[in-house]
């Protein structure tokens, strides 16, 4: 009985609303297009979110990165001998995170090279990285042809050498490079394979310009004494490795919190190990909670400034709801002097705006469907549509209705019987 | 004033009575008194005119009856309920169930259907609509419009659109039928045959009201109510009627 009347009181504010289709229709627009704008709003929040979210992944978020770093108080200081400067991590630190870390999958070194490479008549200034074997899977990268570094590469010190895609190109613009000897700093380096980007993310693409060589082959050949001469004046320091990648074992949350763990423990490690802040600890993972909270702060904010139209369309309802109180007076005096309870007369009303905005919550569902796409072609901004932000949308709207619609209905269901029935 | 014969009846043939009612409008400094301190009792299947100059509070008293307005003072007894006690909830309940209106100005809602408007009271008191439609058919037959019932108000004409009113005042079997002028506005001929539904309606046994200017017309009632500023002036019995009252409380 109550669903009946329901959907009979339903049927009537619907058929009140068609008297006046225009009107009801120009009602509706504003909250169509405050609708359409929240989705819109959400999409984009959403799209920057994922952006910056790819960014990140990119840098892998199951990895951690160490880096060496000159410490402030080294930068500042005079160099006055020729003595060189020590910082950085050291190769034996790897044994020790390999050993005492739990969930570590890898744990790999990278000694950077600021060395020359040549062959023949052409000649390439890339970073060369002395590192082992696992460097691949932490480096976003794939091998293209031949083959990666092999343990054995490191162990005996073979002067091997693997080329990134670009720098091939660069060395080799007319042979197949692989079995042909390369020259870094003088010493010869055979090529045992090319490897290149593994998608089209950034650090893959990055690592396209490189040769790898094994590390021990590195540390062998070239030593860690870097002198580096810049405006007459000589620098001279000593930095066993640039670079330790840690890579984290692990699926979904239980990867997050490994990460999360491990950094934790090797932040503490490194503390005790080194007495001057010589490193930094890059956690991917870490960048990217970040971001996902800085996306969602700043969807929210969007979300809620595009709400505003949907307040402002709410007032639009209202007044026009006001109006359509006063102008059927008469007809509340006839329906109270025929029994209707002021309930019966609010519920009217409030189901008149409902059906309104909600109407116009379902245009705006439509729209903002659209919208994202058109975002997206128009200019080039990520927009990402997501159903709950429709549900959101509608759900908003619908309490727009609501919200606004009391008030008329509330005056409404006041008016004196007697009075109602004389207003002309 | 009253019927001296009231003591006899039993109580419950008492439909209405009146307790010095009063209903006053204060105005800032002055004080309207529309109606100043009126007793009245109306039995069951009486015909009754109220007739009086303009302002001499005909509508206010017959608001009052109707349980659209409440008094200022004094008690309306409405079969045994004290009207003035009630909450506007149960105000309204009342109007829905016991009272059918009849109005000046018809006063059908111009957006619905001959149909639409005679199912109106029943929607308030959540009725089956199945038996609601059947109703509405069956009383727009009976006052000689079941050809239009999907006309709108306003293609109809004023005799046509009273009719419906009347109708749409039956549609909850009301205990009184009151009517505020209901011919005011229709011409002598259409006025005969308005009041001809109205002599109908009061030998099947219903209570009507009816306020009125034209003695011809307070003439066809059985009991004429003669209001002056807000006072009962005199209540007249017309002979003829008070037979015909008898042989329906036989009943
Ligand atoms: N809402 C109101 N506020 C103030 N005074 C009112 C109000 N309603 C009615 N009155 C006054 O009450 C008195 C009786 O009015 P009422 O409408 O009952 O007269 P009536 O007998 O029906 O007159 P008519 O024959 O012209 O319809 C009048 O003096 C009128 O001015
Ligand atoms: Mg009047």
């Amino acid at each position: 009985m109550i669903r009946g009347s329901t959907l009979r009181t339903v049927r009537l504010g619907v058929k009140n609303l068609m008297l006046h289709p225009l009107r009801s229709f120009l009602t509706t627009l504003g909250i169509t297009i405050g609708v359409a704008a929240v989705i819109c709003m959400l999409a984009v929040g959403e799209g920057a979110s994922y952006e910056a979210q790819q960014k990140i992944k990119a840098l892998g978020s199951n990895n951690i990165l160490l880096r060496s770093v000159k410490p402030a108080e080294l930068e500042t200081q005079q160099q006055s001998s020729m003595a060189p400067q020590r910082y950085g991590l050291e190769y034996e630190e790897v044994e020790i995170l390999r050993e005492t870390m739990p969930a570590v999958r890898v744990v790999v070194p990278v000694r950077e090279l600021n060395k020359s490479a040549a062959y023949g008549e052409f000649q390439v200034n890339v970073p060369i990285y002395g590192t082992t074997e696992q460097w691949m899977a932490v480096s976003g990268v794939k091998l293209y042809e031949g083959r990666f570094l092999v343990e054995a590469d490191s162990r005996y010190s073979l002067n091997v050498c693997v080329l990134g895609t670009h720098t091939a190109g660069e060395l080799f613009p007319f042979e197949n490079p692989i079995g042909a000897d390369i020259l870094i700093a003088k010493k010869s380096f055979r090529v045992v394979g090319i490897y290149g980007p593994r998608d089209d993310s950034e650090s893959g693409a990055l690592a396209a310009d490189g040769i790898v060589i094994p590390i021990e082959s590195a540390r062998e050949y070239f030593g860690e004494l870097e002198i580096r001469t810049s405006a007459g004046s000589r620098e001279f320091k000593m930095v066993q490795l640039q670079e330790i990648k840690v890579q984290i074992e692990g699926e979904g949350d239980k990867l997050e919190d490994n990460v999360v763990a491990t950094a934790a423990s090797i932040r503490q490690l490194l503390t005790l190990l080194h007495d001057q802040p010589d490193y930094v600890i890059d956690v991917p993972l870490e960048k990217l909670q970040a971001a996902k909270e800085q996306a969602q702060i700043w969807q929210i904010f969007l979300g809620v400034i595009a709400s505003m139209a949907l307040v402002v369309a709410g007032i639009g309802i209202m007044n026009v709801m006001l109006a359509t109180v006063t102008e059927r007076t008469r007809e509340i005096g006839i329906r109270r002097a025929l029994g209707a309870k002021r309930g019966h007369i609010i519920s009217q009303f409030l189901v008149e705006t409902v059906v309104l905005s909600c109407a116009g919550g379902l245009l705006g569902v439509a729209l903002g469907i659209a919208a994202p796409m058109i975002v997206e072609a128009a200019s080039g901004m990520k927009a990402i549509f997501v159903p709950s932000f429709a549900v959101l949308a509608f759900t908003i709207s619908a309490g727009v209705g609501v919200l606004f619609g009391i008030y008329p209905a509330w005056r409404a269901a006041q008016m004196d019987p007697v009075e109602a029935l004389r207003h002309e | 004033m009253a019927d001296p014969k009231s003591g006899d009846t039993p109580s419950s043939d008492i439909l209405v009575r009146l307790d010095k009612v009063e209903r006053h409008y204060v105005m800032g400094q002055t004080v309207v008194r529309a109606l100043d301190g009126v007793d009245l009792e109306i039995k069951r299947g009486e015909y009754w005119a109220i007739v009086g100059r303009s302002g001499s509070g005909k509508s206010t008293l017959l608001n009052l009856l109707g349980c659209l307005d409440r008094p200022t003072g004094g008690h309306y007894y409405l079969g045994g309920t004290s009207v003035g006690e009630l909450d506007d909830d149960e105000i309204s309940e009342i109007r829905g169930q016991r009272i059918g209106f009849i109005f000046q100005s018809f006063n059908l809602i111009p957006q619905l259907t001959v149909l639409e408007n005679l199912e109106v009271p029943l929607f308030y008191q959540d009725i089956d609509p199945a038996y609601a439609r059947q109703r509405a058919v069956d009383l727009a037959t009976k006052v000689g419009l079941g050809e239009r019932l999907d006309h709108r108000p306003l293609e109809l004409s004023g005799g046509q659109q009273q009719r419906v009113a009347i109708a749409r005042a039956l549609m909850n079997d009301p205990l009184i039928l009151l009517a505020d002028e209901a011919t005011g506005n229709l011409d002598s001929r259409t006025e005969q045959e308005i009041l001809a539904l109205l002599d109908e309606l009061h030998s099947e046994g219903k209570t009507i009201i009816m306020v009125t200017h034209g003695q011809t017309v307070a003439d066809r009632a059985r009991r004429v109510l003669y209001l002056r500023d807000g006072k009962v002036e005199q209540i007249v019995k017309n002979r003829e009627s008070a037979i015909h009252e008898d042989a329906v409380l036989e009943q």
